[in-house]
């Protein structure tokens, strides 16, 4: 499977699992969403659980929180990452805190699934990576894949929570990983280990990190996309670097990072978004205040720049393999 | 049925909208009423809200379907005015094929067009004066042409290229103008509408003679923005049109997601206690006598107007989606309001201002023009080319007036990176 068909593998599963599952967002019903990803679902399930919705995100996810007030656990589609900001009161303001406010009489168990990302020539409006907003609202979890199979497991995971998810899907590598050098050809999936999706249920815990390689010269962390840059870096440099995906940005695998930290001493953060506040700054901060004194160097951020991304130049604010590249040799320099 | 329900009363039911036609469906729009040309009446322009209620739901109609225009509504234009219109049409049609095809041919990343929907933009900035401020969506390319802006420029933006004034940083389409009282276009759906009654305040609130207007697709009048909008305008009688382009499609949804399916969209101006009005938007003189009496209302101080121009997306979304996996191929073919173009030129052939010939020989004309503009475009550069357009340190610029140090450092820290990479 690709991640695309992994996610509607995940959608089918647990609609088939809970009546009160329901899917709806901008386009998902009969087209089956503008990237395919719930293909196939309204026919098999019926208007009333997989439906278009209005071009309201505020309302997409309004509606969902009083869908879950009754009892669903709606999985609603905001259709690029960029377009969550007109849902930002709902999703903030309401369905991050509703359990908190109510000392659990209400809880919004819905998973906000959105493709996030670039490097698919969108511009401004359709490449950005807002995750780290996420993070920083107290009661939203955040979740970012980078596989087929991670994909599947903990979209299920997600949308068994009980608390409101967010779901960022990386939609560069929707059908093929992609290591960063965007002027050779991009392999798909099926060449992949992690393209084998078993068809039914399983599920991978959220704050689960993944060990991606295993390795004794430095950490990097890193998450969706940038997970194939990193393996793809590292094989080319032959350094014994460890690379941890962390798939769930909260709650976060703290005890997995600390651990790799502890035995490297060495840590480069990869993430293709903003550098300033960016996920990386928190895990900077976490890192020297639990393993400072085992730090060989400073840690190092390969992000993307301070800038919204542009259009033409998007391979420049990509953070590639380049960047990646010299980060690594200055880290294990220093 | 959940836990609690009471047994005695029947079964809540959701309702979910479905279009009448699918792929495959054979479409007919018998039930379809255009009313006759001519029919609706035309208010004075400070006609107060609640006496024109029913023109929110029936239709403005100028051109009859012999191509003759009739009723209160003709905007009684010069026959070289409407040749002109009617030009500017083609070249809209002829701009959009050309570059259509470029993205087919890989050089640039994505394209928009906005076939059969024409008259909505040309006709309107004809009826607009060149120094109103306009708040487009993407599909209205047609005022820039209409207001004479170059074509190679609106091409060098869709290429990225060197000659793209806005340094190759928007989607192809997402123009910028100012000179042209044209606001920079936005991804996200609906935000100028506010911006637009932003504007027309401003101007009122400056004791200044220009308006604006905004334009958004039915689909987009769901949005917050939308309805933050009309409150604003009809709070304040802002001097602005508010354009609802209703193609009947958003993406795959039909315009039932939006509403349609209970209302009108010019009906929301009821609830706001503002001049609504309905019009044939494939009918250019219809187009053009609505925008003129909403400009005029809203330069007499009488308030905004909300125009719902009813028309059909006759092509796909974007270079991004197909239409025959979601609308019947047939609804194009038989919409009951025509093709804008054809009729506007069937007009002015039955006036004695136009034939055949000429028109051949202006579609000749414009579809070379269009062809001379895309060599000089692309002689400096098309996206295809790569990272070779734009000087890297271009993307640091204009974040904020000044360069802080942050963004001086990231600058030159990509700077350090490419030399010692050796690209
Ligand atoms: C805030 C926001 N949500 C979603 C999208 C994705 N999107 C782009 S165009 C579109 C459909 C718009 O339809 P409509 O307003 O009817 O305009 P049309 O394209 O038909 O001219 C959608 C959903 C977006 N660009 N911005």
């Amino acid at each position: 499977m690709n991640m695309i068909q992994a996610i509607n593998s995940a959608l089918d599963v647990m609609m088939a699992r809970d009546p009160d599952i329901v899917v709806m967002g901008e386009d998902v019903g009969f087209f089956g969403g503008v990237f395919k990803a719930t293909e196939h679902l309204q026919a098999r399930y019926g208007k009333t659980r997989v439906f278009d919705t209005p071009i309201t995100e505020l309302g997409i996810i309004g509606v969902s929180v009083g869908m879950c007030a009754y009892g669903l656990r709606p999985v609603p589609e905001i259709q690029f990452a960029d377009y969550i900001y007109p849902a930002l009161d709902q999703l903030v303001s309401e369905a991050a805190r509703l359990r908190y406010r109510s000392a659990g009489e209400f809880t919004a168990p819905m998973t906000i699934r959105s493709p996030f990302g670039g490097g698919i020539f969108g511009g401004q409006t359709h490449s950005q990576s807002p995750e780290a907003m996420f993070t920083h609202v107290a009661g939203l979890k955040t979740v970012i894949p980078s596989n087929p199979y991670d994909a599947k497991g903990l979209l299920i995971a997600a949308i068994e929570d009980n608390d409101p998810v967010v779901f960022f899907e990386p939609k560069r590598i929707y059908n093929g990983p992609f290591d960063g050098h965007y002027d050779r050809p991009v392999t798909p999936w099926a060449k992949h280990p992690a393209a084998v999706v078993p068809e039914d249920y399983y599920r991978i815990p959220l704050g689960k990190a993944a060990v991606v390689r295993e390795g004794e010269a430095v950490t990097i962390l890193c998450y969706g996309t940038m997970v194939h840059v990193a393996v793809g870096v590292v094989a080319e440099m032959g350094v014994d670097a460890e690379i941890i995906d962390l798939r769930t940005l909260v709650p976060l695998d703290i005890a997995a990072i600390e651990a790799s930290v502890r035995k490297t001493g060495r840590v480069v953060v990869v993430h293709e978004a903003t550098k300033t506040s960016g996920f990386g700054a928190e895990l900077a901060a976490l890192i020297q205040e639990r393993c400072f004194y085992t730090l060989e160097a400073p840690i190092e951020r390969v992000t993307g720049w301070d800038t919204p991304y542009p259009h033409s130049l998007e391979w420049a604010y990509f953070p590639g393999p380049v960047r990646l590249t010299q980060a690594l040799e200055k880290i294990l320099e220093a | 049925m959940a836990e609690g329900v009471r047994r005695n009363l029947p079964p809540l039911t959701l309702h979910v909208p479905e279009p009448k036609f699918r792929p495959g469906d054979a479409v007919d729009y018998a039930d379809f009423d255009r009313g006759a040309a001519g029919a609706v009446s035309r208010p004075a322009i400070d006609a107060s809200p609640d006496v024109m209620r029913d023109h929110a739901y029936s239709l403005v109609r100028v051109l009859d379907d012999d191509g003759k225009a009739v009723g209160p509504w003709d905007p009684r234009l010069e026959p070289e005015r409407l040749v002109a219109m009617l030009r500017h049409m083609a070249l809209t049609r002829a701009y959009d094929d050309r570059l259509y095809r470029a993205q087919r041919q890989g050089k640039t990343s994505f394209y928009m067009k906005c076939t059969g929907e024409e008259a909505t933009s040309i006709a309107a900035a004809y009826a607009l004066d060149r120094d109103d401020m306009c708040f487009p969506s993407y599909r209205q390319q047609g005022i820039l042409l209409a207001r004479g802006w170059s074509l190679v420029d609106m091409m060098c933006q869709v290429y990225s290229n060197r000659g793209d004034r806005l340094k190759g940083r928007q989607m192809p389409i997402m123009y910028s103008a100012r000179e042209a009282g044209f606001f920079s276009i936005s991804g996200n759906l609906a935000t100028q509408y506010p911006q637009a009654v932003g504007f027309a305040m401003a101007s009122a609130a400056k004791g200044d003679t220009r308006i604006a207007a905004a334009w958004c697709g039915e689909g987009s009048t769901a949005e917050g923005d939308f309805h933050s909008a009309c409150t604003f305008a009809s709070v304040y009688r802002a001097p602005v049109i508010l354009n609802v382009i209703n193609n009947q499609w958003a993406i795959s949804s039909f315009s039932g997601f939006a509403g349609a399916e209970n209302t009108t969209f010019a009906a929301r101006a009821i609830g706001y206690g503002m001049a609504g009005l309905r019009v044939d938007g494939n009918d250019a003189l219809a187009v053009y006598a609505a925008t003129e009496w909403a400009a005029e209302r809203a330069r007499a101080n009488a308030g905004p107007t909300l125009i719902e121009f009813f028309t059909y997306r006759a092509e796909g979304h974007s270079t991004s989606d197909d239409p025959t996996k979601y609308r019947s191929a047939e609804e194009n073919v038989k919409w009951p309001l025509g093709d804008p173009i054809a009729r506007l030129k069937e007009h002015v052939i039955a006036i004695g201002a136009w034939d055949e010939e000429r028109h051949a020989a202006m579609d000749k004309a414009v579809i070379d023009e269009v062809r001379t503009a895309q060599k000089e475009a692309e002689a400096m550069g098309i996206l295809a080319d790569g990272l070779l357009q734009h000087p890297f340190a271009t993307m640091f610029e204009d974040v904020f007036e000044e360069m802080p140090w942050h963004l001086k450092e990231q600058s030159q820290q990509m700077h350090d990176e490419r030399k010692k990479a050796g690209i």
